[in-house]
C-alpha cells in the first residue's frame, strides 16, 4: 500500500484514540498504561514474517529478539492488567 | 497465495475493531476487565493469523522466541507488587521501543529495495525505538532508585544536546537518501544517546510526565515501524497507545500547571527559592484525641499522597474508613493526578487495599463541595493540597490546581515532620487555625485511632 494511504490511517486512528481514551477516568489510568503496553507489543506480528523468512542470519537474529520483546510486552502487559483491574470493585 | 494475504488482512480489521472496543470499555471500572480482554484477544488473533504468512518458512526460532518471551512478560506481571508500577510501564516502555527498533533494523537489513520516503520513514522508527527504549531505561532506573531522582546537568550539556540533534539529522540524511547506507549504527547509536540526555536533567517528581511520554513514543515508535513495513494493524495500535500517552501527559502537565517544555528542559534552570514567610502557629494533635473529633464527624475526607504509600497506610486507613462508616460517617478519597508516581497510580493503591472504586472522587468533583466535609485527613500529601498554589502569588507552585483541604471544617495533616514537598515550598495549610498536625508515622498514627475506635 502507498504511504499516502497509511498515512490516512494513522490520522484517523489518532482522532479515535483520542476520542476513546479522553472518557476514560483517572481512576483506569495506570491499567490504560500497562495496556498500552501490551498494545503497542503489536511489533510482533510485523516481526514474525521476518524471524521465520528467509532473509539470512542476520535478519532472522534481530527479527528473533524483536518477537521475544514484543511478546514481553504483550503477556506482561495483559496479564498485570487484568491483575490491576480484578482489583477494583464497588461495595 | 491471495487467499492467505485475504485471510490474514481481513483478520486485522477485526484485530482493529477489537483493539477500539476495548479501549471503549476501559471507560468504566465496571467493564474494564472485559475490555482488556477483548484487547488480548483481538492481540491472540492476530498473532494466530499473522503465523499463516507464506513467507514464513520455518518456525523452531518463532516458537522458541514466543515462548521465552511469555515466560518472562509472565513473571513480570506476577511478581511485581502495585506500588512498583511505574517501574514496570517504563521497563515496557522500552522494550516496546526496542522491539520496533529491531523490527525496523531487520527490515532496512533484508532488503535493499526502498524508495526514500520509505527510508526515512525508518529512519523515524529507528530514532523513535531508540529514545524510548534508553531514555525509558533511565527513567526506570531513576524511579527504582539505582541512579539519583535529582536532575542530573552538567556544564555545557545544551551544547552536546544541539550538536547530537545536528548529528542525528545528519546521519538521517546520509542513511535515508542512501549516500551511506552503513549509517545506520550511527543512527542508531545516536538515539540511544539522545533518550539518555532527554531524561537525565528532568527530575523525580516529573516522572509521571516521562513515563507518560515515553508510553506514547513507544506507540509512534511502532507506528513508524508499521509505516515502514506498511502493516495497518501496527499503525492503527500505535496510533490507539501513541494518543493514549499525549492524553496523559497533557493531563499530567496540567495538573502540575506546567507546560511539557518546562518539563522536560526545567533541569536546567537554577531553583528559584521563595522567601514568602508564613505566619502563624503549628498546632499539634495527639491521634488519641484526633479520634474525639472523628467520632464525632459525619463526612470525612482523606486526601492521599505517595507518602501514603511508603508507609504503607493504605491498608490502615482502609480499617478506620470502615470503622467510620459503621459510625455512621460518610468516608470519601480526594485524589490528586500527580498523588502517585503516575496517572492514576493511587486510585491502584487503594483499591488493592479493598477501597471501592465509587469512593475514589477526582479533584475536580471534590473541590466544589470541600467546605461541607466535617474532617479532612491528609496522609502523605502536601504540595498537592498547598492553598499557596491558590492564593500566593510568587509562590513556586502558584496556579497549580489543588484539592482545596483547607476549607474543610478540620484539617488533619498526618506527618512524620515539618519538612517541605517535592516542590521545596512551605505549606500554609500546615499553620491554618482549623488544622492540626498529627506528626509520626502515618500508619501508627491510623491504629492508635483504629485503636481507640475499638475501646
Amino acid at each position: 500500500m502507498d504511504t499516502i494511504s497509511l498515512l490516512f490511517i494513522l490520522m484517523l486512528s489518532i482522532f479515535v484514540g483520542f476520542e476513546l481514551i479522553r472518557k476514560i477516568p483517572a481512576t483506569l489510568h495506570t491499567p490504560l498504561m500497562s495496556g498500552a503496553n501490551a498494545i503497542s507489543g503489536i511489533t510482533v506480528i510485523g516481526a514474525l514474517a521476518l524471524a521465520g523468512g528467509k532473509g539470512g542470519d542476520y535478519v532472522t537474529a534481530l527479527a528473533v529478539v524483536s518477537v521475544f520483546l514484543a511478546t514481553i510486552n504483550v503477556v506482561g502487559g495483559y496479564v498485570v492488567t487484568d491483575r490491576m483491574l480484578a482489583l477494583f470493585k464497588k461495595k | 497465495m491471495l487467499d492467505s494475504t485475504l485471510v490474514i488482512n481481513a483478520t486485522y480489521v477485526v484485530s482493529a475493531m477489537l483493539f477500539i472496543l476495548g479501549l471503549k470499555l476501559l471507560g468504566h471500572p465496571s467493564s474494564a476487565r472485559k475490555g482488556n480482554l477483548l484487547s488480548a484477544i483481538a492481540m491472540l488473533l492476530a498473532i494466530v493469523v499473522t503465523l499463516l504468512d507464506n513467507s514464513i518458512i520455518s518456525f523452531e526460532w518463532i516458537v522458541m522466541a514466543i515462548s521465552a518471551g511469555s515466560v518472562v512478560g509472565l513473571l513480570l506481571a506476577r511478581l511485581v507488587v502495585m506500588t512498583k508500577m511505574p517501574e514496570l510501564v517504563s521497563l515496557l516502555n522500552g522494550v516496546g521501543g526496542l522491539a520496533s527498533l529491531l523490527l525496523a533494523w531487520s527490515t532496512i537489513a533484508e532488503s535493499s529495495d526502498f524508495t526514500v520516503v520509505e527510508r526515512n520513514v525508518i529512519f523515524f522508527a529507528l530514532l523513535i525505538g531508540g529514545i524510548t527504549f534508553s531514555g525509558s531505561i533511565i527513567a526506570w532506573a531513576k524511579l527504582s532508585e539505582r541512579i539519583v531522582g535529582r536532575p542530573i546537568v552538567f556544564a555545557g550539556q545544551a551544547l552536546v544536546n544541539i550538536a547530537l540533534v545536528v548529528g542525528i539529522a545528519v546521519t538521517g540524511y546520509f542513511f535515508a537518501s542512501q549516500v551511506e547506507p552503513s549509517f545506520i549504527y550511527l543512527v542508531i547509536g545516536l538515539a540511544l544517546l539522545m533518550g539518555i540526555m532527554v531524561v537525565l536533567p528532568i527530575g523525580g517528581a516529573d516522572m509521571p510526565v516521562v513515563i507518560s511520554l515515553l508510553n506514547s513514543y513507544s506507540g509512534l515508535a511502532a507506528c513508524a515501524a508499521g509505516i515502514a513495513i506498511g502493516n495497518n494493524l501496527l499503525i492503527v495500535a500505535g496510533a490507539l497507545v501513541g494518543a493514549s500517552g499525549i492524553i496523559l501527559t497533557n493531563i499530567m502537565c496540567k495538573a502540575m500547571n506546567r507546560s511539557l517544555v518546562n518539563v522536560l528542559f526545567s533541569g536546567f534552570q537554577t531553583v528559584t527559592k521563595s522567601n514568602i514567610k508564613i505566619e502563624g502557629e503549628v498546632s499539634p494533635l495527639s491521634a488519641e484525641d484526633a479520634f474525639y473529633v472523628l467520632e464525632a464527624a459525619q463526612s470525612i475526607m482523606v486526601v492521599p499522597g505517595y507518602g501514603m504509600a511508603v508507609a504503607q497506610a493504605q491498608h490502615a486507613m482502609k480499617e478506620l474508613q470502615d470503622l467510620l462508616e459503621t459510625n455512621g460517617a460518610e468516608v470519601v478519597y480526594a485524589i490528586h493526578p500527580v498523588a502517585g508516581r503516575m496517572p492514576g497510580h493511587m486510585n491502584v493503591l487503594l483499591a488493592e487495599a479493598d477501597v471501592s472504586y465509587d469512593l475514589l472522587l477526582e479533584m475536580d468533583e471534590v473541590n466544589p463541595r470541600v467546605e461541607s466535609f466535617d474532617v479532612a485527613i491528609v496522609i502523605g500529601a502536601n504540595d498537592v493540597v498547598n492553598p499557596a498554589a491558590r492564593d500566593m502569588k510568587g509562590s513556586p507552585i502558584y496556579g497549580m490546581p489543588v484539592i482545596n483541604a483547607d476549607l474543610a471544617k478540620n484539617v488533619f495533616v498526618l506527618k512524620r515532620g515539618m519538612s517541605s514537598g517535592f516542590a521545596g515550598v512551605d505549606n500554609p495549610l500546615f499553620f491554618k487555625e482549623n488544622t492540626r498536625m498529627i506528626f509520626g508515622d502515618a500508619k501508627e498514627s491510623l491504629n492508635t485511632m483504629i485503636r481507640q475506635f475499638s475501646d
